[in-house]
């Protein structure tokens, strides 16, 4: 199990582009196809992600590995997700001037990049499904206070962090 | 976190020019992983050589590491209650919130031709709907992606 873990971190780190939020649905895949996670685990995990300081890749890859294996398995779990980006940048560090020039990169990156924005997406919509839906039926209060957020974020520039406040508070008020 | 980082190394320590700092953003963001270790790892590298950039990574890594266990370790011992589950379905709520939030944004600049609005509805039916491998979408859009810039723009200039 612990190489398991290790080596599906490791795919992760070699094939998440696009930053963080665009490895979610990787980190799903990946670990619901070793049976270690469900939607609502995945929905619990992003949200701890997110409220922890630090990137959020990293933050969900010490947490599954921690919940699964505790220290080792939260050890192993961060090295993979760590490792690939490690080498690579030291790799290209050496090449630099011919990587930024490159017209295969360029090209590379112009088909990954609009994939990456339906990655963050599909990391969003797993989440809601899981925090908005039981048993087929739509949970109406979990729904406002998703849109109340967006408006918060969108309209009034309220910080990301103010927000998450503001709804763990209102979810006790409300769900408690 | 990027801004953050450029406000340390650039303007605080001066580690970096800023022409230095754009390299270091523009490779942090074309390379896959964790951008905030891709910068770390650069940096470190760019000024104590392939030690710094092992110093630099494990010193990102650390704090959310012990964080997360810590957090981890806390909410295990409160168990569930109703009030923390409550808590937790309003931050859920949030965080699907601001993930849509980013994807929306991310989207406004990065989808602007026909091209990546197909690539974009590829992966996004291709993850929903069938279930493909995450990993097979992205080596399928990469493929897409240099076949596009080598033959496809030609048209469009």
């Amino acid at each position: 199990m612990i190489f398991s873990i290790f080596w599906a971190f490791i795919k992760i780190g070699i094939f998440g582009f696009g930053g963080g939020m665009a490895m979610l649905p990787l980190i799903y895949q990946g670990m619901s196809g070793l049976d270690l996670m469900t939607t609502k685990e995945f929905a619990d995990l992003v949200a701890i992600s997110q409220i922890t300081p630090g990137p959020i890749a990293v933050n969900a890859a010490t947490y599954v590995g921690y919940q699964e294996l505790g220290i080792k398995g939260a050890l192993v779990a961060t090295l993979g997700v760590s490792i690939p980006a490690f080498l690579l940048v030291n790799l290209v560090f050496e090449f630099i001037k011919r990587f930024r020039e490159s017209h295969l990169v360029k090209g590379l990156l112009k088909g990954i990049t609009p994939a990456t924005v339906a990655f963050i997406l599909v990391a969003a919509l797993i989440m809601a499904k899981a925090t908005m839906f039981s048993l087929g039926t739509l949970k109406i209060v979990p729904v406002i206070m998703c849109i109340a957020s967006l408006i918060l974020l969108e309209k009034f520039k309220v910080s990301p962090l103010s927000v998450l406040f503001i709804m763990g508070v209102l979810g006790v008020l409300l769900c408690g | 976190m990027i801004p953050l980082i450029q406000d340390l190394v650039v303007d605080k320590k001066k580690w970096l020019t800023d022409k230095e700092a754009m390299d270091c953003i523009a490779i942090s963001q074309s390379l896959p992983g964790v951008i905030a270790i891709n910068m770390a790892t650069y940096i470190g590298r760019i000024k104590k050589g392939l030690l710094g950039s092992i110093v630099a990574t494990i010193g990102v890594i650390t704090p959310s590491f012990f964080a997360i266990i810590l957090i981890w370790e806390v909410l295990d011992k409160l168990g569930s209650n109703s009030y923390i589950n409550g808590g937790f379905i309003g931050l859920k709520s949030a965080v699907v919130a601001m993930i849509l939030w980013a994807a929306i944004r991310i989207g406004k600049r990065v989808l602007n031709n026909i091209f990546s609005w197909l690539i974009f509805i590829m992966a996004l039916l291709g993850l929903i709907i069938f279930n493909f491998d995450a990993i097979f979408i992205i080596l399928t859009s990469a493929v897409l992606g240099i076949l596009y810039s080598k033959y496809g723009e030609r048209g469009e200039r």
